[in-house]
């Protein structure tokens, strides 16, 4: 459970985060066990997409599942260019979603990668609108940077495709970006198990996007309640180990040896 | 005696002196790296691997050592550094070692504590919290023979639940008399494992016999010794071959002997009243580089610094891998009880000393000169600074009814 | 009226409103976001936007994603 004196809190836009873990609305056998969900699993940021109404058989939007006290985190899901993904973010904002937004631009249909040259483009433009603009990608040091430079708030890379719940795959790319980006890094898509995201978090990543683990497990609740604590152990095993024993000692590029660099002999 | 089998020279004789050199200078870029990776994914290190983590081509990689060896060490130890401290019981020695302060031709003050004196001492090292002690003499049966040595230890037991010894090597039995006067440890220096220095070091008294001190850590360990510790006297020859048939012997006594516990000492040369001048010496890097490479490649044995280092490398060499330290050191007989009058013991060497006016630390010349001349509260201290916690006492057997130490300080 | 209705020419009422419409369809304005014409129609102004012949209207909605 987050204690109120918490001060590792994650930073985004505007917004001050106690749980790293933030949850979808996709795949869900049932959407009416959302808010149980979103209960258990302490999340404070939910996706959610948008799509057409279904004019001949018209259901509830999801929103009536949401906890009134959640971020929504609406994706640009469908957008193929980066045309179509700020369409669809100016449509969410107007929607009153707020200002945060997913891009996801996707046009391969076999594996779901994201394309990570329309994603900058997006980023740019909706960045420069005023979005807090959350792009998911494919790991890639230079797509990164573009998003950095386009005005991203975080960055999401994928830990292994969509739907596929095989973990980090691409650890260590993801591994690169946190050490190497100074935005959020926030796993997204692929996470399969709470060991997953325990590890992502070990390695520093600032939080998790889980949707399909959750969604499609035999007990959704239980699961997302799983999830929370994995996702709180290993932030809490990140920051016991980079705590520094030592204060004030030694340079930072060799904190064990360097002070031979001091000695006489 | 110990079978063929049971013997650690066979082992040492498959590493010719010079081979071991040359392969050691050597090593590779690619060598030291192997070694590291395989160290990294928690392998276990071979022969080849330890020489190139000892090589010229391993100081450049030394922080990333430190991180593995620092890991490491932590999984198997924890975040823990044992105390204890040496209590010299009599410095008679028939040896000539040229290296050492208590060489029998040096003109120091001889003496020998009675067991009276070994209570008192005991008492006042038990008060700053020690619960090991390492109990020394030199090299003179006659004098302080393993009887003596016993009596020491059943005198102390209730004081200390951990008693190591180190001392001349004795026979199988006469460390089983040990083990059941309360010793549980014993640590045997073999100084140099190159047998034509070793010759030279020390021309005459028993302790010339190379074989017999090579085979004294398996003997203890076939009597019931607990923990075995070992080391070479860095300085005298080359050290990074030293060091290698250090870590050499203690992983063979770990695999011949899988019960008992094994250490590894890292002493280097300091001044002394000895004549030994020809010290190859071995700098800070070197001492670095030697205890990274024993802990990657003996993930499971102790390492101890004594008080040879000085206060700030000590310090610097907790986070590195060293799980014991030496405290509130006196390398002289005695020299824990404060100053006070004492009555001189009936042995002394030299009557024409007065023994009454001064302590006899002050008096007495230590086998080696201390370095860190810390108190154990300021050692305490300083490895809580680091992070680490110091642990006074680390064993408590459960045989022996002799043992009180509830009663004093805890 | 024809209209374009999410895509498919669709039969409405003519001159009806926005408000109308959706109401009509069985959705509720509060959750319903409107496009027509590519431009974003705010839901205060459903009930002043009149539809015309030729629209192209979009009514979208939130969904589950992740």
């Amino acid at each position: 459970m987050t204690s109120s004196t918490n001060d590792d809190l994650l930073h985004i836009g505007d917004a001050f985060l106690e749980s790293r873990l933030f949850i979808g609305t996709g795949k869900y056998g049932d959407d009416a066990v959302i808010p149980a969900v979103a209960q258990a699993s302490g999340a404070q940021v939910i996706t959610v997409a948008l799509r057409r109404v279904d004019i001949g058989n018209p259901k509830d939007g999801m929103l009536s599942h949401i906890p009134k006290n959640m971020r929504l985190l609406p994706n640009t899901s469908g957008a193929r260019t980066a045309d179509e993904a700020a369409r669809i973010a100016r449509l969410a904002r107007a929607a009153g979603c707020g200002d945060w937004i997913k891009i996801e631009v996707i046009s391969d249909n076999r594996h779901l990668l994201p394309d990570g040259y329309e994603t900058a483009k997006a980023t740019e433009t909706l960045a420069k609108e005023g979005f807090v603009v959350l792009p998911y990608m494919n790991p890639d040091l230079y797509v990164a940077r573009d998003l950095v430079n386009a005005g991203a708030a975080a960055v999401m890379p994928l830990g292994a495709p969509i739907g596929t719940n095989r973990g980090l795959r691409t650890r260590e790319m993801i591994g690169i970006l946190i050490e190497e980006i100074p935005l959020p890094i926030i796993v997204d898509a692929g996470i399969g198990r709470p060991s997953h995201a325990c590890e992502a978090m070990e390695m520093g990543a600032a939080a998790c996007l889980v949707n399909t683990a959750i969604a499609v497990s035999g007990h959704p609740a239980r699961m997302a309640a799983a999830f929370g604590d994995a996702v709180r152990a290993g932030r809490a095993a990140y920051l016991a180990r980079t705590a520094p024993v030592l204060e004030g000692h030694a340079a930072a590029s060799s904190p064990l040896t360097g002070f031979l660099g001091e000695c006489h002999e | 005696m110990n079978a063929m089998n049971d013997d650690f020279f066979p082992e040492l004789q498959k590493y010719p002196l010079s081979d071991v050199s040359r392969d050691i200078m050597a090593c590779s870029d690619k060598e030291v790296l192997r070694a590291l990776e395989t160290a990294e994914n928690g392998a276990w290190l071979d022969a080849r691997d330890f020489m190139a983590l000892l090589s010229p081509a391993a100081a450049s990689y030394l922080e990333r050592m430190a991180r593995t060896a620092q890991s490491l060490t932590q999984r198997n130890f924890g975040r823990a550094i044992q105390l204890f401290t040496p209590l010299y019981l009599s410095n008679f020695c028939t040896n000539r070692c040229v290296y050492c302060g208590f060489n029998t031709c040096n003109a120091i003050h001889r003496s020998m504590l009675t067991l009276e004196e070994i209570e008192a001492e005991g008492a006042c090292i038990a008060a700053t919290g020690l619960r090991h002690i390492l109990l020394l003499t030199g090299d003179a049966p006659k004098k302080a023979g393993p009887d003596y040595i016993a009596d020491a230890a059943r005198r102390l037991r209730p004081f200390f639940p951990g008693i190591g010894v180190e001392v001349y090597s004795l026979t199988q039995e006469e460390y089983a008399l040990l083990c059941a006067s309360g010793v549980d440890s014993m640590t045997m220096f073999q100084e140099t494992y190159n047998p034509e220095l070793y010759a030279r070091l020390h021309p005459s008294g028993p302790k010339r016999n190379f074989h017999f001190r090579l085979e004294a850590p398996g003997r203890a360990a076939s009597a019931g010794m607990r923990c075995v510790n070992i080391g070479a006297l860095l300085g005298l020859d080359a050290w990074r071959r030293d060091a290698f048939f250090t870590g050499l012997h203690a992983n063979w006594l770990q695999a011949r002997y899988p019960g008992v516990e094994t250490a590894v000492s890292v002493p280097r040369m300091r001044p002394h009243a000895g004549s030994f001048d020809q010290v190859q010496p071995v700098r800070d890097r070197d001492l670095v580089q030697i205890i990274l490479a024993l802990r990657l490649f003996l993930p499971m044995s102790g390492i101890t610094v004594s008080t040879r280092e000085r206060a700030a490398l000590r310090d610097r060499l907790i986070p590195l891998g060293v799980t014991k330290l030496s405290a509130g050191v006196s390398t002289a007989v005695g020299g824990h009880v404060p100053a006070q009058a004492h009555t001189p013991t009936a042995m002394q060497a030299h009557p024409a000393e007065n023994a009454l006016s001064t302590t006899r630390a002050k008096q007495n010349v230590g086998q080696f000169e201390i370095a860190d001349t810390r108190s154990v509260d300021e050692v305490a201290q300083a490895i809580r600074a680091m992070g680490y916690q110091p642990v006074f006492k680390h064993w408590e057997p459960l045989e022996g009814e002799e043992y009180a130490c509830g009663a004093l300080r805890q | 009226m024809e209209i374009y209705l999410n895509g498919k020419t669709t039969a409405v009422t003519p001159e009806c409103s926005l408000f109308g419409l959706i109401t009509e369809l069985g959705l509720n304005p509060d959750t319903v976001i409107a496009e027509l014409n590519r431009d974003i129609v705010p839901s205060s102004q459903f009930e002043t936007t009149i539809l015309k012949p030729g629209d192209a209207l979009e009514l979208l909605h939130l969904v589950g994603g992740g």
